[in-house]
């Protein structure tokens, strides 16, 4: 108690982070993207990495009735892409189930 | 453009009327004099030729259906002048502050206020509610000042909606892109540069300048991604107005917007496309 937990921390909260512009980072992209036919595949970017994707996908799968993978990206991170149009649902799974903010959360596409 | 457009000025217009006859009603049975000087007193100089109008009929069908109500209204409107001459005689010797100012000449200035705040009491004694005046005076304001009454429905913003045709089966073809850019304002790559992003996917620009999206889209869709576009690219976020620039900084390569109705500066971020999923057919490592 004597000690503000908050104030321990060494890091400088007026520090130049360097580019502000770039470097949200803890947004969540949700996109989609047309295969061929009225066929979809809906893309997660940006799930904190403390989460363990390879469980999450297993439960996404299973719920969404839908398959999916996990891609590595060298600038993005890996990145979780499932078929069909889940972006609601893969939403609504992210701020329920993970408690993650729904402000950090954008949904792409029309 | 303002024919691709839909056209709700006409629909504004009548219910306005409309709205501008109900509020009128209750007031003239109520007291056709005293409702004719709240008239003057609310309106201002400048409006009073268009506000008599109405409210000159209302007495003349008043006088036709009986010549008791008028005796009435005329008894009713000496009341109202005689509170206001005692509300006028209060205000005079209010401060020392208000002397002075009147005698510095904002005698103009300062009167509409007095008699609003005389009329205040009025409309009370009347039973003029002030939720019936407020709907009256935004009524008012939008018919002769529709800028000031926030109404930004005017030609110059009008938004002729995204046109789509099926190019084939497996294209879009979005023709009034550079129609769309324009009215925004912005420049046709930076919105198309948007819509890729936001779309996931790719395009080119025909003979005709028109947009070719790979894949199909809806009009319905598109519509979606250009509100989404304008709420990001191209509304001030203080005063909601679209009348504005997107400038880029040389110096921090930042985007900016700056607001041409109220002079507010807010940056925007650079438009990303993120992830793009390998769709097709696979590179060969
Ligand atoms: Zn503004």
């Amino acid at each position: 108690m004597s000690t503000i937990q908050n104030f321990n921390s060494i890091v400088d909260p007026f520090a130049d982070t360097g580019d502000t512009e770039n470097e949200p980072t803890n947004y969540i992209h949700i996109r989609i993207q047309q295969r061929n036919g009225r066929k979809t595949l809906t893309t997660v970017q940006g799930v904190p990495q403390e989460f363990d994707l390879k469980r999450i996908l297993k439960v996404l799968k299973k719920d969404f009735a839908c398959n999916g993978n996990i891609v590595k990206d060298e600038e993005l991170g890996d990145v979780i892409q499932l078929q069909g149009d889940q972006r609601v649902k893969v939403s609504e799974f992210l701020v329920s189930k993970l408690q993650l903010p729904k402000k950090n959360i954008k949904i792409h596409g029309f | 453009m303002s024919d691709l457009g839909f056209d709700p000025s006409l629909k504004k217009k009548k219910k306005s009327k409309k709205t501008e006859e109900a509020s009128l009603s209750p007031e003239t049975e109520s007291a056709v004099g005293s409702g004719n000087e709240l008239d003057d007193m609310l309106v201002g100089l400048k409006k009073k030729k268009k506000s008599k109008k109405p409210v000159e009929e209302f007495g003349e069908s008043e006088k036709s259906k009986s010549p008791e109500a008028d005796d009435l209204s005329a008894s009713l409107g000496e009341l109202s002048l005689k509170k206001k001459k005692k509300k006028a005689a209060k205000n005079k010797d209010a401060t020392d502050f208000e002397q002075m100012l009147e005698k510095a000449g904002v005698e103009e200035t300062i009167a509409a206020p007095k008699e609003f705040q005389s009329s205040e009491a009025v409309q009370a004694s009347l039973g003029l509610p002030y939720d019936r005046l407020l709907n009256r005076f935004f009524t008012i304001l939008k018919q002769n000042n529709p800028e000031l009454a926030g109404d930004r429905s005017g030609p110059k913003f009008r938004i002729p909606p995204p046109v789509c045709q099926r190019e084939g089966s497996k294209k879009t073809l979005f023709a009034n892109v550079q129609d769309i850019a324009s009215v925004l304002q912005r420049s046709p790559e930076h919105l198309i540069q948007f819509l890729f992003a936001e779309l996931g996917t790719s395009g080119s620009i025909d003979g005709e300048k028109r947009l070719v999206l790979r894949g199909k889209f809806q009009p319905k869709q598109m519509e979606s991604v250009l509100r989404r576009y304008i709420i990001e690219y191209v509304t001030c976020k203080t005063c909601k107005s679209m009348n504005t620039i997107l400038k880029r900084e040389s110096a921090n390569r930042l985007h900016f917007l700056s607001c041409n109705a109220c002079g507010s500066t807010r940056s925007v971020s650079s438009i990303k496309t993120g992830f793009q999923a390998q769709i097709g057919r696979r590179k060969r490592a």
